[in-house]
């Protein structure tokens, strides 16, 4: 037996994407509702700790035409102009609107919006850095999630908590709805809507050491993959340069905002020498591979493969009040305080450029000729607009997600009103129960758990800071390998009430593939770019790859690679110096 | 260090009553609880639920009862919990299956006293509500709850009515109702001093020793009475 829910819209997700979404399709008239795999209130946005960036120069003078320059060159030109003039834009008033949803953002002495340093912001296209990013202490993140989720309940938003959307349905040619899989029963549900928004995150649990929640598999890119929507640009992912030695959690880069320095063993600054003008707060990019660089020249403390993050000059006060969550990790998992001792840290994976590709109104957009599935929409981290090109700024994706959100929200609102229901095929669950009553049937010896480990370490040693022919090479081979050997798995909890086993087992499909493309997009692409760095081929090479790569499942279960154009308007490609 | 896990077990399709099930595991002392209960589901037994996702204390999925106190499993370092462990669910609420307990309750628990600013009148030339850091520091505390629920679980007064709105609501309360920004606070105040309200509260600080985000959860639920007694809020 099928339940069948009937929406004028599914947002999938309930992170600042998708709750922002929701509002503005429940503003618009909609009626909407959020399906989420975890409570709202625990998506990773609650996890963002250093700020959203817009250029409100509350402290400083500052322009959307600057931020949008630096976007740009973060991005190293391959971010679309378009998009990234639109979201540069539309920061200071959606900011505004977030505060006057309550959001509790730090003050200035004036009682106004408080900002930080952050990497890679500038004034004047590149002179110098400037306070852009907002914050609220160090948990911008939780204040942004928490605060929408209140105003969606003030809103009356409908949501069906602990619902895992596990399939997408077509039907002529357009999106039909979503299959979700009920956690704490196993029932599968038809949600069928006139507009369906992913939103689902990132997916930085294909990496062993990463900043990224478990509940980071990817599962909206794998999902539409499989139904033959492409991914675009997923060669690029981001490290964050300062995670915590080997666990993976994050310190943010507000750290350095606030004046927290980089030393290697000998205690030189080494930032200094990479990056002579923006140094610590060289873009992500940058510093990631100056880290390891100075790890692979002996450099790293007492020979280990981390550095030393330093905020002791800057005061108790300072750690303390504009710090707090950071001085409490640095505690409680390291058993160190911050204001005295410096942190050891090293690259942790952090952030998925790459994705679903969508135009600015978060339509999701299947070749390079603006081809659009209607009623299919994606925005947030699992979707590539694409305003973070090659490298993401720091504060650039809470920002992406609430611009990008809320203009998807209004446009679903409005295609909503004049769009019915498309027809719902009869076998519409018919692949979502075959898929699970093949992983709950499986009797092969492989266990779940060891193949994602395998993926991990694999992805982590060879599409990890620096890449190279062989290594990535390699990595195909063994992803494919482990999906070969994922066929023959077996899940031990034959239960239907709330069978995390069997999820888990459903998610690590997602991780294969999505690690799968990201490898395959990496190999083929023989240029270094903003995070994608060759070392076969050190130079970025705009004649040939000035382009964003699209991949496509083939009907054998391959991937095809296209490409298309980037879209230049103001900034002209030039070399990125900091 | 070799650690033993003795772990509360209930699957509804099969036992009648809950049941402890022990597992070995070889971790580091500096590894999480939560580490640990991975390792066993994902190496030892994968029918072993608990919910889990941020892994770094700050999404609030994974609250339960370690060694008798709540806290949540991916902020307890097994240093400090030593080579025998007992993990049972948060108490209170119904549980669903292993360390899982239905949210469902305390969620609308939260829900309850208004937990969303209300204000409409926007500044007029579009700019942010000016607030000055003072204000702004007034309800600071209290904007940390990550809703985990491991206050509401750890209070004798809901055990002995789960009525009683709970600690995590009046949290929620009071991040508004000293707001300067805010305009219901007297609305708010009405509904926590009804019977279910704060006034169940007896002051036994339960909650502000679980809470894993150190909120001074009974300082914020004694400015709450004192609100609604003498009426001082900054709104
Ligand atoms: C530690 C950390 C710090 C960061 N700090 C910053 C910062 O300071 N500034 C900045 O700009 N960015 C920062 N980022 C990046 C930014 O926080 C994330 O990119 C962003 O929050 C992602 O938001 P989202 O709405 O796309 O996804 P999320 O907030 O993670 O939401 C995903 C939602 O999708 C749901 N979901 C997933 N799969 C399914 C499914 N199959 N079915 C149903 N629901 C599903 C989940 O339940 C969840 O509700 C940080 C990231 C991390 C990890
Ligand atoms: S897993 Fe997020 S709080 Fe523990």
């Amino acid at each position: 037996m099928n339940h069948v829910h009937n929406f004028d819209a599914i947002v999938v997700g309930g992170g600042g994407a998708g709750l922002m979404a929701a509002l503005h399709l429940t503003r618009g008239g909609a009626k909407a509702a959020v399906l989420t795999k975890l409570y709202p209130s625990r998506s990773h946005t609650g996890a963002a700790q250093g700020g959203i960036g817009a250029a409100l120069g509350n402290l400083e003078e500052d322009h959307p035409e600057w931020h949008a320059f630096d976007t740009v060159k973060g991005s190293d030109y391959l971010g679309d102009q378009d998009a990234i003039e639109i979201m540069c834009n539309d920061a200071p008033e959606v900011i505004l609107e977030l505060e006057h949803m309550g959001l509790p953002f730090s003050r200035t002495e004036d009682g106004r919006i408080a900002q930080r340093r952050f990497g890679g912001h500038s004034h004047h296209f590149g002179e110098g850095p400037v306070r852009r990013s907002c914050y609220a202490a160090d948990r911008t993140g939780h204040m942004i999630l928490q605060t929408l989720y209140q105003q969606c309940i003030k809103n009356n938003v409908t949501f069906f908590d602990e619902y895992q959307v596990v399939d997408v349905i077509f039907s002529e040619g357009r999106c039909a709805g979503v299959v979700a899989y009920r956690i704490q029963t196993g029932e599968i549900h038809i949600f069928r809507a006139k507009a369906v928004i992913f939103t689902t995150g990132g997916h930085g649990r294909i990496f062993a050491v990463t900043s990224n929640a478990h509940a980071f598999t990817g599962d909206g890119p794998a999902m539409l993959f499989r139904r033959g929507i492409p991914l675009e640009d997923m060669e690029f992912y981001q490290f964050h340069p300062t995670g915590i030695a080997k666990l993976g959690i994050l310190i943010t880069e507000g750290v350095r905002g606030e004046g927290g320095v980089l030393r290697n063993h000998d205690g030189e600054r080494f930032m200094e020498r990479y990056a002579p003008t923006m140094k610590d707060l060289a873009s992500r990019d940058v510093v990631s591979r100056a880290i390891y660089m100075e790890i692979r020249e002996g450099r790293g403390i007492n020979g280990n493969r981390w550095v030393h993050l330093d905020a002791t000059h800057l005061g108790r006060e300072v750690v303390e009040t504009k710090l707090p969550d950071i001085t409490d990790f640095c505690r409680t998992y390291l058993g160190i305080d911050p204001a005295v001792d410096p942190i050891p840290v090293a690259p942790t994976a952090h952030y998925a450029m790459g994705g679903i590709p969508t135009d600015v109104d978060g339509r999701v957009v299947i070749d390079d000729w603006k081809t659009i599935v209607p009623g299919l929409y994606a925005a947030g981290e699992c979707a590539c607009v694409s305003v973070h090109g090659a490298n993401r700024l720091g504060t650039n994706s809470l920002l992406d997600l609430v611009v990008f959100g809320r203009r998807a929200g209004r446009h679903m609102a409005e295609f909503c009103k004049q769009a019915d229901l498309a027809p719902l095929p009869a076998d519409a669950a018919d692949a979502t129960r075959e898929t699970f009553d093949r992983l709950f049937s499986g009797e092969g010896s492989e266990t779940p758990a060891q193949i994602r480990e395998e993926l991990q370490t694999v992805m982590m040693d060879h599409v990890g800071v620096f890449r190279e022919q062989a290594g990535l090479e390699l990595a195909v081979e063994k992803v494919r390998e482990l999906k070969e050997r994922y066929t023959r798995i077996r899940v031990q909890d034959q239960s239907r009430v709330f069978n995390t086993d069997v999820l888990e087992a459903w998610e690590l499909g997602n991780l294969l593939d999505v690690a799968e493309v990201t490898a395959v997009s990496a190999l083929n692409r023989t240029e270094s770019r903003g995070a994608h760095s060759r070392e076969d081929y050190p130079k970025r090479n705009d004649e040939e790859w000035l382009k964003h790569t699209l991949a496509y499942r083939t009907e054998d279960g391959g991937i095809e690679l296209r490409y298309k154009p980037v879209i230049i308007t103001k900034f002209e490609p030039k070399e990125r110096v900091y | 260090m070799k650690a033993t896990f003795r772990i509360q077990r209930f699957d509804p399709t099969k036992d009648k009553k809950p049941y402890y099930r022990e597992y070995q595991v070889e971790l580091d002392p500096t590894d999480r609880v939560l580490d640990g209960l991975n390792q066993i589901k994902w190496y030892q037994d994968g029918s072993l639920t608990f919910r889990r996702s941020c892994a770094h204390g700050v999404c609030g999925s994974d609250a339960m009862r370690i060694n008798g106190a709540n806290g949540l499993a991916c902020k307890v370092l097994m240093r400090d919990v030593g080579e025998k462990v007992t993990i049972e669910p948060i108490l209170g609420l119904p549980v669903i299956k292993d360390l899982i307990v239905d949210m469902e309750p305390f969620f609308a628990q939260y829900r309850s006293v208004m937990p969303y600013l209300v204000n409409d009148e926007v500044p007029p030339d579009g700019r942010e509500r000016i607030q000055s850091i003072e204000e702004r520091e007034r309800f600071d505390d209290t904007t940390k709850c990550i809703l985990c629920a491991a206050c509401t679980t750890a209070c004798p007064s809901f055990w002995a009515n789960d009525q009683f709105v709970g600690p995590a609501a009046i949290v929620n309360a009071h991040r508004f109702i000293f707001d300067s920004r805010d305009r219901a606070a007297r609305e708010r105040l009405d509904i926590l001093n009804s019977k279910t309200g704060v006034w169940r509260c007896r002051t036994i600080y339960n909650c502000t020793v679980a809470c894993p985000r150190e909120i001074q959860i009974t300082k914020a639920i004694g400015e709450v009475k004192q609100a609604i007694l003498y009426g001082e809020t900054t709104s």
